[in-house]
Parts: structure tokens; sequence; C-alpha cells
């Protein structure tokens, strides 16, 4: 009889102890009478040092607001918010991808619309503000904080020494790219096993043949589609750059193509402004410069692609958005901005930012002069098959020879207009 | 005697509630959400409407879902068919040459099964630097004079699956090998004793004999390929890439069905509805040729 009483007393503790693991957490945030307690997410653990320094110059300027950060891991960060948000919970206030990683949360309800809240947000460049935008309804869901821009990196000293300058026509590209050849370098680093690289490669250099912002806003608009000759040809184009790509291009991945650039076996790689930081720490003494791809005609413009690439957001079930709003606000201030620039060496999408400090920097917010839409990512990572996922695979078959350019165009085309209105007419 | 009779049952409860609940929690409450989740349309991340075997018929008869789906599925048939002939034949093999007792059994046998203990990621990473344009398998060839023999094992479209499939047969090969050494160990020794008698020579004896004997082993080996290969996904994650790189040819089932349902949050609109289906398809493709080999293979079986 003993036994079995303790039998069911253990049961019982089990039970208990499970249910009331879950309540504790909640008594813990109500200490603070007067002090609102705001939940931060970020994917960045990487970065936990610098928000925590940002927190603490913000929690000065306003002592009744404490701003608790949570990092996240990149790959884990968008199903760990998805599963907090659509239970009702989650962060006040956190980092939030852009475009369709944005339409995603945005149209499910759980993104506060901004503009009511952050008038200044109409200060905003215009391609900034698409990264925020839902195209389902239009509006503003998040505060625009990074941009990227994809071009052509290029190592200064194996210029000097092959006593090369920066080209200003494709041309001249070409004739850099055979100089590299013939003195034993891999004239250009890029490789194609990993697909998303090659959306890459076609950000570097597509635009200028496929007739950048012009062709983009023909095709959002249904007026060109991807079967015209100039993407076909931009293929073309692309397609014929493997004969300067290194051996075996076709296993050459992500990591293997960086540090072709990094080990300086290759002069030239086409990559995102993301890269500049990493290429920093892996060979300090690398000497890089960056440069646009040029077009045919010296005349016309080179232009480098740009991306949204990160906002801030705020959850539309939030019981504090005074006191999220006061956090968004601060970073979108200058100071922010101008910090994300010189610690963090990322190009910062708040207006007016001085970059003057950081020289890399300073020259990407000159090259994105002649900026255009991220092709697929800009305009069409909204459905299914995204823009990007069809890309990404038939830009593999071309490069591999098993598709032509002509059948990548087709593939692409009807992959979205199988769902892309202005295509259907 | 109703006392002794409800502290049996006190007890009975007290040892099955534990793994009934992580098998109720993790295995079945999961696969009854994604039958009802595989029921309704999806608004990004909401539910929405019963729309009943809706996402069913999207999968299997439109455009991009059944194209992917077939392609991912032809992958996987292949994987069966590989592994079934390759990996299950050399396993068969090896484990009949370690029964034999040929020289260095012992430390063949322990060989074969190394890889087996490596977890799958790990391998996949290793192989993945080993078969890179400069790797290991490359520097070999080069080694050996089959320069003319060098590819980019892993980017190549006829070859990426290929040369997942025998990575896979290089890690799991022991596992069929210790098997059917087992197997093999078991058939009664006077059966044996008794053909050698009769004069029967050693394949006669392999195919009249040691095999009829087998067929459980057998059976078992062919319900776990078979599950393997519809549920292979680490392999083609760590080597090639959730995307089925190169252009869609290592595609699986496996990286479809995540693609489908999460991969794809970062690329705007994850599909749950026809995620769920995939991953409920991929579960009674599973249940039946299971099933269906049992099956053949019983009525093989016999009995001594």
């Amino acid at each position: 009889m003993k036994k079995n009483a303790l039998l069911i007393l253990f049961i019982a503790l089990c039970t208990a102890s499970m249910l009331f693991a879950a309540g504790a957490v909640e008594q813990q945030t109500r200490e603070g009478k007067d002090i609102t307690t705001l939940e931060f997410w970020t994917w960045r653990p990487e970065d936990v040092d610098f928000y925590a320094k940002q927190i603490a110059l913000f929690e000065q300027a306003n002592p009744d607001i404490k701003v608790v950060q949570t990092a996240h891991k990149n790959t884990e960060y968008n199903t760990i918010l998805a599963a907090s948000l659509s239970g009702g919970a989650g962060p006040d206030v956190f980092q939030g991808r852009a475009y369709g990683g944005l339409a995603t949360f945005a149209d499910s309800g759980f993104l506060e619309p901004l503009e009511s809240w952050m008038p200044e947000l109409k200060n905003y460049s215009e391609s900034a503000l698409l990264g925020a935008t839902s195209p389902t309804d239009g509006k503003i869901y998040g505060s625009p904080a990074v941009s990227q821009t994809v071009f052509m990196y290029y190592n200064i000293d194996i210029y000097k020494e092959l006593g090369l300058s920066i080209p200003k026509t494709w041309g001249e590209l070409i004739q850099n790219f055979d100089a590299a050849k013939r003195a034993g370098y891999i004239p250009l680093g890029n490789g194609a096993k990993d697909g998303w690289c090659l959306e890459t490669l076609l950000g570097g250099m597509g635009a200028a043949f496929y007739g950048g912002t012009d062709f983009y806003n023909a095709v959002i608009a249904g007026k060109k589609n991807f079967e015209d000759p100039a993407f076909i040809r931009m293929i073309e184009q692309m397609k014929s750059l493997t004969k300067y790509m290194p051996d075996m291009y076709m296993g050459i991945s992500y990591e293997d193509m960086r540090s072709n650039f990094f080990n300086e076996m290759s002069p030239h790689l086409i990559a995102g402004s993301y890269e500049a930081a990493y290429f920093r720490t892996q060979n300090p003494k690398l000497n890089f410069g960056i440069f646009a791809v040029p077009s045919e005609k010296a005349s016309d413009p080179a232009y480098v692609s740009v991306y949204a690439d990160m906002n801030f957001a705020m959850n539309a079930n939030s019981s504090k958005k005074e006191a999220a709003v006061k956090f968004l606000k601060f970073l979108s201030s200058k100071e922010f901005g101008k910090s994300m620039v010189t610690e963090m060496k990322m190009v910062s999408a708040v207006p007016g930012v001085d970059a003057s400090e950081d020289p890399f920097i300073a020259r990407v917010l000159e090259l994105q002069k002649n900026a255009t839409p991220y092709l697929f990512l800009v305009g069409f990572r909204y459905q299914q098959p995204t823009g990007s996922s069809l890309w990404q695979a038939a830009a593999q078959g071309v490069m591999a020879g098993t598709l032509t350019p002509r059948q990548t165009a087709k593939q692409i085309q009807d992959g979205i207009a199988s769902y892309y209105k202005p295509f259907q007419k | 005697m109703h006392q002794i009779q409800r502290n049996k049952a006190l007890w009975i409860v007290f040892f099955i509630t534990p793994g009934l609940l992580v098998v109720g929690t993790f295995i079945l409450l999961p696969l009854f959400m994604s039958l009802y989740n595989s029921l309704f349309s999806w608004k990004q991340l909401i539910r929405l409407d019963f729309v009943g075997l809706e996402n069913f018929k999207r999968l299997l008869f439109t455009f991009p879902y059944q194209e992917r789906f077939f392609n991912a599925l032809k992958n996987n048939t292949y994987w069966f068919l590989s592994t079934t002939l390759l990996q299950n034949t050399f396993g068969l093999l090896f484990g009949y040459l370690l029964s034999r007792n040929i020289p260095g059994a012992q430390f063949f046998k322990r060989i074969f099964f190394i890889p087996v203990l490596f977890s799958i990621v790990a391998v996949g990473f290793l192989w993945g630097m080993y078969l890179k344009p400069s790797g290991l398998v490359n520097n070999f060839l080069k080694l050996v004079g089959l320069v003319s023999f060098q590819r980019a094992w892993l980017g190549l479209e006829h070859l990426a699956t290929p040369t997942l499939i025998l990575v896979n047969i290089w890690r799991w090969v022991g596992f069929p090998s210790l098997v059917f050494l087992a197997a093999i160990d078991s058939v009664p020794q006077e059966c044996m004793e008794a053909a050698y008698l009769e004069g029967v020579n050693e394949w006669k004896l392999f195919w009249k004999i040691i095999f009829p004997l087998i067929i459980p082993a057998i059976t078992i080996i062919m319900v776990l390929t078979i599950i393997g290969s519809l549920n292979v996904f680490e392999q083609v994650y760590t080597m090639t890439g959730l995307d089925g790189a190169p252009n869609y040819s290592t595609d699986t089932i496996g990286t479809l069905f995540y693609r489908t349902a999460f991969g794809s949050i970062d690329a705007g609109s994850p599909e749950i509805g026809i995620g769920s289906a995939i991953g409920l398809v991929i579960y009674m493709l599973t249940f039946a040729a299971s099933l269906l080999s049992v099956f053949v293979t019983k009525r093989k079986e016999v009995q001594l």
C-alpha cells in the first residue's frame, strides 16, 4: 500500500512540475512597475556585443524602457519567429527579412504597419522602402536597416603587377581576364556549384546586357518578358565567362570561390558588399578594390544590383507599442546608422548617414549611383516557384551546358508566368 | 485480489506512460497534424479554409509541383535501385566472405563497420571536401595518371546523384554485411556439413541452403533500404544543398518537402499545405513499400 502511495505521488509530481514550469517565466517580467521591458530579437549572434552597446545608449536616453536582446541562429530564426508570432507571443521589436520574407510575416498579420508611427519613413530611398513594403496591401512594415550591393571585387596588387587598370568597357574587362590568364591566375574566381552564387553572378554582370532598371520595370509591368532577346544575350555572355572561371567550375562552391579571391589565386570575384569584412579577417594583407562591371559601350551606365537586406519591424500584437516605436526610431537614427557603417561595415539604409569614415562603404555608395534592383530577389520572390529558384537551377543547367540560353530563358518565363498576372495577358 | 489487479494496472501505466507520451507527442501527433494541415489552404503562415484533397491535387497534377515531385521521386527510385543492387549485393558478398573465415576476417569486419558509426553529417562534410575539384579524389586520380577522369563530381547533373549514392554505400555497406554475416553464422552447422558430405559445391550450397535460410535477414535489410531510400535527406543536404543542385539533379522528396514546407520562408510563400501533403505521401509510400516487401519476402521464407 505504501509503495502504491509513493508511486501515485511520483506520477503526480512529474505532471505538476511539467505544468508549472511553463508559468514560471511570466512572473519575472512584472517586477519593475514603471519600467517597460521590450523584447528585441536578432538573427545575428555574432553581433550581440554591438547591439548590447547600442541598447545601453538607448536605455540611457530612455530610462523608463529596458530592452532585452535575444539572438537566434540565422538559419533557425524564421522558424522560431514564425512559431512564436503565430502563438500570439514573440518579441516586440525584431530584425525582419526583406521582400518576400517580409511579405510572409506581413500578410500573416504579424507585423505592425509603420507609416503612421514613423512619418520619417517617407525620407528613405524608394529602393530601400520596396524591401519593407508588402506587395499585397502596399503598406510599409519595416524600417529599412541595410542594403547589399553586388559588384566586381578586384585585387589591386595583381592589377599593379600586370599593369592593368579598371575597365571602362566589357571588352576591356575581357582583356584584363586574358592578361590574368596569361599570367597564370584564375581570371574570375566565381563557381557554379551553389545555385544562389549564379544569382549573384547575374546581379554583378547581367544588368548591363539586359538593360538595367528599364528592363526591370518593363518585366514587372509585363511589357517585356524573360524571353526578351536582350535577356537571352545576357545569358550567352554569362556562359562565355566560363572559360575564365576555375577549372571544373561546376564543382566550385561558395567557400571555394571566396578563397580563390582572398588567397590571391584570382584577381576578380563577382560578389556582394557583405563579403568585404570577411575578406579582411581572412587575409588582412589583401589589397582589394571594387568596380561596377562595365557595359559594352563606355557611355552606357555600369550597373550594380542593389537590394534591401534587413528591416527593423514591430510585432502587431505587442502591448507596448509606444515604447517599441521609441526603440524603432532609435534604430532608424543617423547615429545608429553611422555605427552600423563604422562598426559593422554595413551599408546603412538610413538617409543622410555619414559614411566618409569608411572608404569602402563610401565607394559602395558611389557605385550605387547606377543602382538597379537585384532582379529576381526584388521582383519575383513572392510566390512559388520564385524567380530566384527558377534562375538558380536553370543557370546551373546553362553553365554546365545541359540547357541552351534560350531554354533557360523559357524555363524562367514559363515558371513565373504560371502565377504572375502581367505575364498571363 | 481486486487490490492486486489494480496494483498491476498502475505499474503497467507507470511503465508505459512515458514511452507512450514520447511516441504520441513526437510521432503520432505530428503525423496527424500534417494530415490535418494538408487538407487546408494556407495564406503564408495562417491556416485558412478546408479544401479537402486540393493540396494533393496540386502536388500531383499542376506545375511546378508535379514536375518537382516526380523528378524527386525518380531520384529516390534511383537511390533505391542502386542501393539494393550495389550495397546489398556487396553486403551479402562481404557477409558471406567474412563467414568463410577468409584471412583477416576479424580485421575487415571492424573496418567495414567503422563508417556506419560515423555521423552522417560528418561523412557528408568530409566527402564533400574530398570530392571538390581540387580535393582528394581528383588529386588521387592525378597521382595515378588518370587526369582525364577528373571531374567536378558533385557539380555535374549526370554524376552528382551517383556520387552521393556511392558515398552513402561507403558509409553504410558495413551494416548489411554484419547482418548477413550474423544470419549466415546462424545457419545450422549440420545442414552445411550434410551438404558438404553430399559433395555440393560452394555455389549450390549458397543458393540452395544458405540463401533460403537467411531470407528473414534479407527482408529486414530490404525494408530498411526502402525506408532509407525514401527518406534520403542529410546526404543531399550536406553535400549538394537543399535545392538538390545542380539543376534539381539530386533533389529527393525529403529535400523537396523541407524546401516547400520550411526552407523557402526566406524566399517568400512557404507552402505549408503542400509541404504537409508531401510529408504524408512520404509516409504512405514508406508504409506501403515496407508492407509489400515484407509480404513478398515472407512468401519465400523457409522454415527448418
